[in-house]
């Protein structure tokens, strides 16, 4: 017996073939089956289950290629199945782990546990990377051809960056035996050390130790050498600085595989965002000053910037009240990753469908998943968003366990009104 | 008698390595290990090195090689004595130096050197005045194993010319892999290299192989299977990263090995680590595994090596 959903007057967004335009789409068994201005022309056969989208944007799900969600191990921050009901309402229906867990995820056990997990929720599907290295301590390598045939995405340290540049050099070489990604956090620990923001004015007024920008393009540019002579396969998350969009920019320009995505705070909030020592607005890297974020910005535009990733860091109260420095780093994402990244879509920097080429398309094919794309044989895995609806966040709404985020009461447009997983309703905003 | 160099089928007064070679010359050393090969047991004792002295002057521990140039040496008729330097206790370079003139002026006709370091037997060879041959030198070289080898594959398959071999396993550290990718090259058989990128050295594609990082494309319609010894104490992490991983996706099984011509040759160099690099039952599968045969092929190739050169050494020099 077949499923089929069809979701009717709907403007179809697909950045992979540049399809900008109102019509339907059929859903057949958990894959897209057709795409077309008319599918409902000659009338649809009953056992048809009909989606009227009412003219909202009907869109590949997102992929949210770097969450931190705290399952094992802290799971009063935040668990795989809060997480996917979180990521649901953000339109996102695949995400990436970081291994950051306890313990961390460097075995094959621990990497099918996760999908077992995430089949068991059936809500948005959640994929994990592997540690890079054993520990997460950086310096011997994880089995990645055994964790990769067990589902690992990518291989990554998560919040920490694979310092020791001979371990790194055998990461990308080792990783491209099997032609796996390796993920880098882009801060040189040695002069990232002790700082809590970004070096500078206000980090000088606070009286706070300040990690200079330096810190990350140094980081990505030693990468960057490193890719040249293994040949590897490299991603920097979360870039924030001028100085690393420009490397990425320039290594691209010479045919690398480099590929690297920001978060919404790199681009919606600068620095300032501290203000007197707002530890919600402290992340790791930290949120840099106003030409950083136009760097950001611009490198989106012009594509340097890939995707756009939430970097969904649940913190308790436990962790972000306390004295600045010692507080934890970190903003929850998953559901305002939609709204903070449209807001460049209507101040006019990037199109909708270069907007949900960094959401959709391109993480899925940096994480070479299936997603991203609308066409027939494809996942039916939907974002279907009303594009101009007007709402403030409210921190205390957040289905995240976890509300640290320094958005409280920010207007935004643009909304979900329904996420659709293989062909399922997964989330759906009441009227 | 003015011989000539140019009818001299193996001019050298060394063998540091294979590298250099011409094809003749290895052709040579490989007819005349063959002739050995086929009398070598039970014949009345040689002659050849009656009265002439090798030393073995081992700076690494090894059992199979020093014997096997032991087993040759007394074979022709030679004496033989064994040295087993210490290398942790000494000053590398200037020791090295003088332990070649101390036994330079015991008038050995040849030294059979053997050393951790890349480089050193040839250093030791040019102190010297006897012949030297070099039994292993660090990553480089190891000739008489790649000539071992091939005489296998030439008295298994009939010919070296043509053939697919695939060498597997750690080529960024291995000496015979060096020797054989040289000796393979110069007789027009095709050699490829498989291994995890982590153990594939910088600018293969200069050497004239093919380079794969799976079995599966690496072993395709492979004549010959020549597996490497895993270097454990490498391991932990470094260049692989567990020996679990390493069996699962380099180690030889027959599962690996289906994809290989039907009479695919295995081979190894030995010391073998069982459950590492190779399956317990491919390499005891005598059908397949050329193993044992290349160690009684290398008593032969080392003979014929000893007499190329004390053939060259006791050659008049020309004023």
């Amino acid at each position: 017996m077949s499923e089929r959903v069809l979701f009717t007057n709907a403007r179809l967004l697909d950045p992979a073939s540049g399809l900008d335009r109102t019509g339907e789409l059929l859903a057949e068994n958990g894959t897209i089956a057709a795409i077309g201005p008319n599918l409902a022309r000659d009338g649809v056969s009953e056992d048809v289950h009909i989606v009227d989208c009412a003219g909202c944007c009907l869109a590949p799900g997102l992929t949210d290629m770097r969450v931190q969600l705290r399952e094992p191990g802290d799971e009063h921050q935040e668990t795989l199945a809060t997480g996917a009901e979180a990521a649901v309402s953000g339109g996102i229906t695949t995400m990436a782990m970081l291994p950051n867990t306890a313990p961390p995820i460097d075995d094959h056990a621990l990497v099918e546990f996760v999908g077992r997990r995430s089949r068991e929720i059936g809500r948005t599907a959640i994929r994990t990377y592997a540690a890079a290295t054993k520990g997460l301590q950086g310096r011997e390598l994880t089995e990645y051809g055994l964790l990769a045939e067990a589902g690992a995405v990518a291989f990554t340290d998560g919040l920490r960056a694979i310092a020791d540049a001979l371990v790194m050099r055998r990461a990308l070489s080792y990783a491209s035996t099997f032609d796996l990604l390796i993920v880098q956090h882009p801060e040189e620990p040695s002069l990232g050390a002790g700082g809590a923001m970004n070096a500078g004015e206000i980090a000088t007024r606070l009286g706070l130790a300040g990690i200079t920008p330096a810190a990350e393009t140094i980081m990505v540019e030693r990468d960057i050498r490193l890719v040249e002579i293994t040949g590897g396969r490299y991603h920097v998350a979360h870039v924030s600085t001028a100085g690393a969009i420009d490397a990425v920019r320039r290594a691209k320009a010479r045919g690398l595989q480099i590929t690297c995505d920001t978060a919404p705070h790199y681009f919606a909030l600068n620095e300032t965002a501290v203000g007197e020592y707002r530890t919600f607005a402290k992340v790791s890297p930290p949120l840099r000053d106003e030409d950083d974020r136009r760097a950001v910005i611009a490198g989106l535009k012009d594509g340097t910037i890939d995707a756009i990733a939430s970097d969904h860091t649940p913190q308790d109260q436990e962790s972000k009240r306390l004295p600045f420095a010692s507080a934890e780093p970190g903003i929850v994402g998953l559901e305002t990753l939609l709204p903070l990244s449209l807001e460049l879509y209507h101040n006019g920097n990037l199109s909708l469908l270069q907007l949900v080429r960094a959401l959709s398309q391109r993480p899925a094919e940096i994480l070479r998943l299936p997603g991203g794309h609308l066409k027939p044989g494809a996942p039916a895995d939907l974002a279907i968003f009303d594009l101009d609806r007007p709402w403030r966040i409210d921190v205390a709404a957040l289905r995240s366990k976890c509300k640290n985020a320094p958005y409280d009461g920010r207007p935004v447009q643009g909304k979900v009104t329904r996420t659709v997983v293989g062909g399922r309703t997964v989330f759906g905003l009441e009227a | 008698m003015d011989s000539g160099a140019a009818n001299d089928p193996f001019p050298h007064r060394h063998l540091l390595g294979i590298e250099g070679l011409s094809r003749s010359e290895i052709a040579y050393l490989l007819d005349r290990s063959d002739v050995y090969a086929d009398q070598a047991r039970g014949a009345e004792r040689l002659t050849l090195l009656r009265g002439g002295t090798v030393i073995n002057l081992f700076f690494e521990n090894s059992t199979r090689t020093r014997t096997s140039f032991e087993l040759a040496a007394k074979r022709l008729g030679g004496d033989v004595i064994n040295m087993q330097a210490q290398t942790s206790s000494i000053k590398k370079g200037e020791t090295l130096i003088d332990t070649a003139m101390t036994l330079n002026a015991m008038r050995p006709d040849v030294l059979v050197v053997r050393h951790p370091e890349s480089g050193a037997v040839q250093l030791l060879s040019e102190k010297v005045d006897c012949a030297v041959i070099n039994a292993g030198d660090g990553s480089h070289e190891h000739p008489t194993q790649a000539l071992l080898d091939a005489l296998t594959i030439r008295r298994r398959k009939g010919r070296l010319e043509g053939l697919i071999v695939a060498i597997c396993g750690d080529i960024s550290h291995s000496r015979v892999a060096r020797s054989n990718i040289h000796l393979l090259n110069t007789m027009g058989a095709h050699v490829r290299v498989v291994a995890p990128r982590t153990l594939i050295p910088p600018a293969m594609d200069r050497f004239g192989v093919e380079v794969f990082y799976d079995m599966r494309g690496g072993l395709a319609g492979a004549d010959i299977v020549m597996m490497l010894r895993l270097q454990t104490e490498r391991m932990h992490g470094s260049f692989v990263p567990s020996i679990r991983e390493y069996f699962h996706f380099f180690g030889l099984d027959y599962a690996k090995l289906a994809v290989a011509k039907d009479d695919a040759l295995i081979m190894h160099p030995g010391p073998m680590n069982r459950g590492v690099e190779i399956d317990t039952e491919v390499a005891d599968d005598i059908d397949r595994s050329a193993i044992r045969q290349q160690v009684e092929m290398g008593v032969a190739v080392r003979m014929a090596c000893l007499e190329a050169l004390s053939r060259e050494a006791r050659a008049p020099v020309a004023p």
